[in-house]
C-alpha cells in the first residue's frame, strides 16, 4: 500500500477491552492519527477519553467539528453523532438518521474516509454484535484502502468481524495481540 | 454500499441548478454529509440515471422540495441534551424575565420538537405571556408539521425522561392529550411561537433578539458560512443578548467571539457591551 494517512478502528459489544489492550502497545509516534468509531449509549461520552487516555502516551480526544486530523493523535467520535471525514481530511459531524440502529454508525466514518483517503486508508473492525461497519469495509475495498478484522475467534461478540468475512474480501485477520504490532509496522 | 452512486462533480452540478433555477445556496455546506444525503435519495428513489435524477429536481417542483427536505438533515428531539435546557431554564431565562418583553429565536427549527421545549419551560417559569418565539427553518414542509405541534405518542417516554432531566418537575403527559399514535401539544404552548421561513445562507436579519439558539445546524456549514452566519447572529442579537449552539459546535475560531463571553460548561455565549 501507498503510505498510511489514517486508521480507523470500528468496534461495538466487546471492542472496548481490545482497545484497553492495543492503545499501551501503540508506538506514540505513529505518523498517522488512529480515529476509533464505537458504538455506546448516549449521555456516557465523557469517560471514554479519560479511560482510554490513561492507558497511551498519545493524545486523546473527542472530535471537534471541522477539526483537522493529526499524525499521532487519538480521535474518539462523539456519542450520538456520525463521524464523517472530509475530502481535505477534516472531521464533520452529523445528526441525521441512525445507520444499523447506530449514531455514530461505523459504515458512515469508513464510507466517507474512504472516498476522502482511498489507498491511503485502513480500517479495523472489532468485537460486536451487529452488521455495522461491514459495508463500510466494503467500500474501502473499493477506493483502494486496507480492510483488517479481528479474528472473530478472538472476539468476545463475533458476529460483527464474522459477517465481515463473509460478505468483504479481507487483507487481513488479527488477534488481539497482533494488532499493535500491526499498526506500529505502518507507520 | 456501491461507489457512489452521485459523485462529487455531479453533486456540484445539483448546486449549481438549484442556486439558478430557485436561489438556494447549498454550496457552503459540508460536502461529506450533503453527499450523504444526495446518494441516500438517489437510491431512495430508485432513480435511473443521474440525468433522469437531475431533470426532476430542475423540472418537477414537488420533487424539488422532497429534494431539499431530503438533504437536509431534520432529526430533532424534545430536550435533547437535557443539560442544556436545564441552563436554559436555571440561568438563562430568569435573567431573561427581567425584560418587559422577551423575543427569542430558534433558527433551524425543523419539526418544532425544541420550539415546544422552550415554549414549556417559559410557561413553568411564569414567563410565556411576555415571550415570543421565532422559529424559522429553510424547510416549509417541517415548519407545516411544527404548526400542528403533534409528534410521535411513542416518544414521549424518552421526551419525558429528557424534560425531567432538564429539571421539570410537572407531569409532563399534562401538556398533551394523546389522539391515536399521536400526542397533540396543547394549543396554548403554541400560542408564543411565529414559524416561518428563514434561509440562514440568504435571508437577512429581521429582528433583535436576547436570545437565538441554533443548535446543530452549524456542523452542517463548511467555516467560511459558519463565520458569515454567526456575523447574522451577531447582527440580531442585543447587547447583553445569549447565543446558544450544539454540544460540538463552536464561535471561537470566528471574528465575533472577542465580544462573547462563555458560560462556563456551556454552549451557551453572552454578547457583552
Amino acid at each position: 500500500m501507498k503510505k498510511c494517512k489514517a486508521f480507523i478502528i470500528g468496534g461495538s459489544a466487546g471492542s472496548l477491552e481490545v482497545l484497553l489492550k492495543v492503545l499501551p502497545a501503540l508506538d506514540p509516534s505513529l505518523s498517522f492519527p488512529i480515529v476509533i468509531v464505537i458504538h455506546r449509549k448516549h449521555g456516557a461520552d465523557s469517560l471514554l477519553p479519560g479511560l482510554l487516555s490513561s492507558r497511551t502516551a498519545m493524545p486523546v480526544k473527542e472530535v471537534d467539528e471541522k477539526e483537522m486530523m493529526v499524525p499521532g493523535s487519538i480521535y474518539i467520535a462523539p456519542s450520538d453523532y456520525h463521524l464523517l471525514i472530509e475530502m481535505d481530511c477534516t472531521f464533520s459531524l452529523d445528526y441525521s438518521e441512525k445507520v444499523n440502529y447506530s449514531r455514530p454508525a461505523i459504515d458512515v466514518t469508513f464510507q466517507t474516509a474512504a472516498e476522502a483517503l482511498k489507498e491511503e486508508l485502513v480500517c479495523l473492525l472489532l468485537s460486536g454484535s451487529n452488521a455495522d461497519g461491514v459495508n463500510g469495509l466494503a467500500t474501502v475495498k473499493q477506493w483502494g484502502g486496507i480492510a483488517v478484522i479481528q479474528d472473530p475467534d478472538s472476539a468476545q461478540v463475533a458476529y460483527m468481524p464474522e459477517q465481515a468475512r463473509k460478505n468483504v474480501q479481507i487483507d487481513r485477520i488479527l488477534r488481539i495481540e497482533e494488532i499493535a504490532a500491526f499498526i506500529n509496522l505502518l507507520s | 454500499m456501491e461507489i457512489s452512486a452521485v459523485n462529487d462533480d455531479q453533486v456540484e452540478i445539483l448546486l449549481t441548478d438549484l442556486l439558478e433555477q430557485y436561489g438556494y445556496d447549498f454550496t457552503g455546506y459540508s460536502k461529506a454529509s450533503l453527499k450523504r444525503r444526495v446518494n441516500r435519495l438517489y437510491t431512495l428513489d430508485k432513480s435511473l440515471s443521474f440525468a433522469e435524477f437531475r431533470y426532476k429536481v430542475n423540472n418537477d417542483p414537488l420533487y424539488f422540495k422532497r429534494f431539499v427536505e431530503q438533504i437536509t438533515v431534520n432529526v430533532t428531539e424534545m430536550f435533547r441534551d437535557p443539560q442544556f435546557f436545564k441552563t436554559l431554564r436555571e440561568q438563562v431565562l430568569p435573567q431573561l424575565g427581567t425584560y418587559p418583553f422577551i423575543r427569542i429565536w430558534l433558527a433551524g427549527c425543523s419539526t418544532g420538537e425544541e420550539a415546544y421545549s422552550i415554549s414549556i419551560l417559559l410557561k413553568e417559569l411564569n414567563l410565556l405571556h411576555k415571550s415570543l418565539i421565532y422559529a424559522t427553518d429553510l424547510n416549509p414542509t417541517v415548519l407545516e408539521k411544527a404548526a400542528q405541534g403533534m409528534f410521535a405518542l411513542s416518544q414521549m417516554k424518552q421526551y419525558s425522561e429528557n424534560y425531567i432531566a432538564a429539571g421539570g418537575t410537572q407531569d409532563f403527559s399534562s401538556y398533551y392529550s394523546a389522539n391515536y399514535s399521536l400526542a397533540k401539544f396543547d394549543d396554548e404552548l403554541k400560542s408564543k411561537i411565529i414559524f416561518s421561513t428563514h434561509n440562514l445562507v440568504s435571508d437577512h436579519s429581521f429582528n433583535e433578539f436576547q436570545l437565538i439558539l441554533c443548535r446543530n445546524v452549524l456542523i452542517y456549514f463548511d467555516r467560511d458560512l459558519q463565520n458569515k452566519v454567526l456575523e447574522l447572529f451577531d447582527d440580531s442579537l442585543e447587547d447583553l443578548g445569549y447565543l446558544a449552539l450544539g454540544t460540538k459546535e463552536t464561535i471561537e475560531f470566528s471574528d465575533i467571539h472577542k465580544q462573547y463571553k462563555r458560560l462556563p460548561a456551556n454552549k451557551i455565549w453572552r454578547k457583552q457591551r
